[in-house]
């Protein structure tokens, strides 16, 4: 399964990433980003989802699936807009935008680490049974 | 399948618009007697006055009936509303239906609160409410298509009654496909509905991982056997899409974090505090027993040794877990759990495998414990078939504890009962009778006139003595107590007695903080929560909530609120959510006069039915504490204790009758001061009647209601 793994200890919280996702992603060209960086006690928070599938089961209009590559994907058509998964989310890696229904999250596409200046980015091909609280 | 859709009786077509502000601001009115549909508008009158939810159905049904309206008068009408909030899908428990009608237990007006799809998608289909009046020749189906814009009646395609085939026949039949079955809400009742004044009606919604057909009920007062009465077999609306803003709310913003928030709260405290997502409201089975609180034996006791069979972990043994079980989208408190490929061992549909809704806590105490069986496989059994006859679980656990102390006390006997052999614990019979009740059949006819009117037959048929059977037929206003022990609780007492539609905890559940927390122990205090609880209540019924998101879940720093009963954060969120769907700008405590206003106009109903007065809310004296010896010497040490701090009695000489005398005197007068207590706090006479000032206070003194009020002081 490809994911996103990140290097906090690289982040140097220039944004890059959000710009280079949001560019791509946002139809509306505004900046929802599927990954967010904030600025923590710690350093650098870099959160984007790590397609553990939380989400699959808990989502009512079973939107959520996992495709064939193992990516956690989103059905718009089939989403209600309860945004239960941003609330289910452990990693708080569902996003939402304030006003808008629809929740949006990672594919790991990998725009970002190709716009992150200092490797903090990476696409990974990771054993899903190695992922904490993984569901398949 | 081979089942095609009945012929079309009469075809309405109406102009699918969508909702603003939570309304449609259009009800639809189907008068059954010459099939005539008329779309009626929303005033800016009734959703100031009345909200919505419960609230217009009382609105419409004091409209639609007279003093002499019974259940099964023409005129009596069945409305079906959610209400403003309902059918957003941000915050849990936000997709409930009240059904309200004058019930066939009670003679008054009832409202019951049901989950599934129908409330929701009515309003998405375009109508507020619908009102059903009149009676059909046939059976009828009501189809209301909110894609192509046509209300039509058709004749019932299928003689099948019970639910969970006729749930599913329904679904399939007006979904285009497998995609669409999501988009479909059924309304049903069952086949005791046309043999019993118990018949409840069943809402669908499409589990699509089970690829099943579920049902969540309005159970309470009769409403399925009103709903046959109409000659109606089902109601079908059938939505486009679901989409979360479908309500066109004012503020989408402050309803996603609101809802958010709790979601998780839920993902982060459901596992240390209730457990609902794993087995709904059964977590509490083992605690009301340890709190001597659990029904048992028809309400002599409060626990049992053999609880432990009918525990949460039997139960959450037998039904599937991981798998999301909301009623409605978007409910993260997914507590409507169910079992599947259930082989079921009796009946009709014996060796067949089901999907069984539940078992909620209600229904393990009342076909658990309070009958005597304290088998799980059977509560489950039992559970399955009172949901698909369309039987009140409740109303069944309660009528039927009544049956059993009746037959082991000899005033009935197997020439009565046809040779069921009803004492405690005999699952066969328990089963039986329900079997009887759906068949139409034999003892099964007697019990499902419920335990009011069995009072009366069996003290003028069988030598029942009537004062004994006024004392343990655990009823008050026609209806069947639910299933909390309230014998400690004077404030319980009053949560049941002193409601609008009769004892069932949806008012008040004040057991915690009266009996074991001590947080209320004046009568001015319980008189406080007695006032504020079942109106905050209320609230949920007018406005298409669920109660349980309330406080079956509670924010990690409730306890250091100033008054940690009401949930003060989520008492905001719903003020957040009401004024971002609606643009109003309620607070916490306009939100409590919009529930007076219902609820004294309820009260005022009632009256004008010829109830609603102080004699009506008497209660058993089983409810209040013990009625036989038994029952006072298997808590001898506890009511002795009483008698010598409350009474300053000398109890060492006593003989058990005279502690049982003393002890009743004090508690029944405990109640009567209870009861001054709360009319005053609510505006009322001593004789339970609001004021004239009240009703000017809540802006409801039209020339009706007053005329009503001055002929009760007047009587």
């Amino acid at each position: 399964m490809k994911t996103l793994v990140t290097d906090q200890t690289k982040c140097v919280g220039c944004g890059a990433c959000e710009k280079a996702c949001a560019a791509l992603w946002d139809k509306d060209g505004g900046i929802k980003s599927r990954i967010r960086v904030t600025n923590g006690a710690e350093g650098n928070l870099i959160t984007a989802c790590n397609q553990c599938g939380e989400c699959i089961p808990v989502c009512p209009g079973v939107a959520l699936n996992r495709d064939s590559q193992g990516i956690v994907r989103l059905d718009e058509k089939q989403c209600v807009g309860c945004l239960l998964c941003v609330g289910f989310c452990g990693n708080l890696a569902m996003m939402m935008s304030p006003g808008d229904t629809t929740p949006y999250k990672c594919v790991a596409c990998g725009v970002c680490v190709k716009a992150c200046p200092t490797g903090a980015l990476e696409l990974a091909n990771v054993d899903i049974h190695t992922v904490e609280g993984a569901v398949k | 399948m081979d089942i095609t859709r009945g012929t079309i009786l009469k075809q309405h077509g109406y102009e699918p618009r969508p909702l603003w502000r939570g309304y449609t601001d259009r009800t639809l009115h189907i008068d059954l007697n010459g099939l005539d549909v008329l779309e009626k508008p929303v005033t800016q009158e009734m959703k100031d006055t009345f909200t919505g939810g419960k609230g217009f159905g009382l609105y419409y049904l004091w409209k639609a009936v007279t003093p002499e309206t019974r259940w099964n008068s023409p005129e009596n009408a069945i409305v079906i509303a959610s209400g403003p909030i309902g059918g957003i899908t941000q915050y849990p428990g936000s997709g409930k239906s009240l059904v309200v009608t004058i019930s066939p237990l009670t003679d008054t007006p009832f409202d019951s609160n049901v989950g599934g799809y129908f409330g929701p998608y009515l309003k998405f289909a375009g109508f507020d409410a619908i009102e059903l009046t009149g009676k059909a020749d046939r059976d009828v189906v009501v189809f209301i298509d909110g894609v192509s814009g046509a209300v039509s009646i058709e004749e019932s395609p299928t003689d099948q009654s019970d639910s969970h085939i006729l749930g599913e026949i329904l679904t399939d039949l007006y979904a285009e496909n497998e995609a669409d079955k999501r988009h479909i809400g059924v309304v049903t009742t069952g086949s005791a509905a046309d043999h019993t004044l118990l018949g409840l009606l069943n809402f669908t919604f499409y589990d699509e991982r089970r690829k099943a057909v579920r049902l969540k009920q309005a159970g309470r007062g009769g409403i399925g056997t009103v709903f046959r009465d109409k000659r109606i077999k089902a109601l079908v609306v059938r939505v486009p899409h679901v989409k979360g803003d479908l309500n066109n709310p004012v503020d989408q913003e402050t309803i996603n974090k609101t809802g958010v928030k709790l979601h998780k709260e839920i993902h982060d405290l459901d596992q240390k505090q209730n457990r609902m997502r794993n087995i709904g409201t059964a977590n509490i089975i083992e605690v009301m027993d340890a709190y001597d609180l659990l029904p048992t034996h028809n309400y002599k006791f409060g626990s049992h040794k053999d609880t432990v069979n009918i525990a949460s972990p039997k139960f959450e043994a037998c039904v599937t877990q991981g798998i999301n079980d909301g009623c409605w989208f978007g409910c993260s408190m997914s507590c409507a759990k169910a079992a599947d490929n259930w082989e079921l061992k009796t009946g009709p549909y014996k060796g067949t495998l089901v999907t069984v809704d539940g078992p909620e806590y209600e229904n393990a105490a009342a076909l658990g414990s309070n009958i005597g069986i304290f088998d799980a496989p059977t509560v489950m059994e039992l559970n399955f078939y009172c949901d698909t006859y369309a039987v009140d679980t409740i109303s069944f656990g309660t009528l039927t504890a009544f049956v059993m102390e009746c037959y082991e006390n000899g005033i009935l006997n197997k020439n009565i009962t046809g040779g069921l052999e009803l004492n405690f614990g005999n699952a066969g019979a328990a089963l039986e009778l329900l079997h009887q009740m759906g068949a139409g059949v034999g003892f099964g006819l007697i019990a499902g006139q419920g335990i009011h009117k069995m009072k009366e037959i069996f003290a003028r048929d069988y030598g029942g003595d009537p004062a004994f059977l006024f004392d343990i037929g655990m009823e008050q206003k026609g209806l069947e107590f639910s299933e909390y022990m309230p014998k400690e609780s004077l404030a319980q007492q009053g949560g049941y007695g002193l409601t609008n539609k009769g004892p069932q905890h949806d008012e008040a559940w004040l057991i915690f903080m009266d009996m074991v927390n001590n947080q209320i122990p004046t009568f001015e205090d319980k008189a406080e929560a007695l006032h504020y609880f079942p109106m905050f209540r209320t609230w949920f019924g007018l406005n298409g909530l669920c109660k349980l998101p309330w406080n079956d879940i509670t924010p990690l720093n409730n306890k250091h609120e100033d008054e940690p009963a009401k949930i003060p954060e989520h008492v905001q969120n719903y003020v957040d959510i009401y004024n971002a769907v609606t643009g109003q700008s309620i607070d916490k405590y306009s939100l409590i006069v919009q529930s007076e206003k219902v609820y004294n106009f309820q009260r005022v109903f009632n009256i004008r039915m010829g109830k609603g007065l102080r004699i009506n809310d008497r209660i058993p004296y089983r409810a209040m504490g013990p009625v036989t010896e038994e029952e006072y010497l298997s808590r001898a040490e506890r009511y002795d204790k009483q008698l010598q701090e409350l009474c300053g009695l000398e109890t060492g000489n006593m003989d058990t009758a005279s502690k049982m005398a003393a002890l009743r005197s004090y508690r029944e007068n405990r109640y009567e001061l209870l009861t001054d207590a709360v009319y005053k706090r609510r505006g009322w006479t001593k004789n339970g009647v609001p004021t004239a000032e009240k009703l000017r206070e809540l802006g409801i003194d039209t020339p009706e209601l007053l005329e009503v009020v001055a002929k009760a002081n007047h009587d």
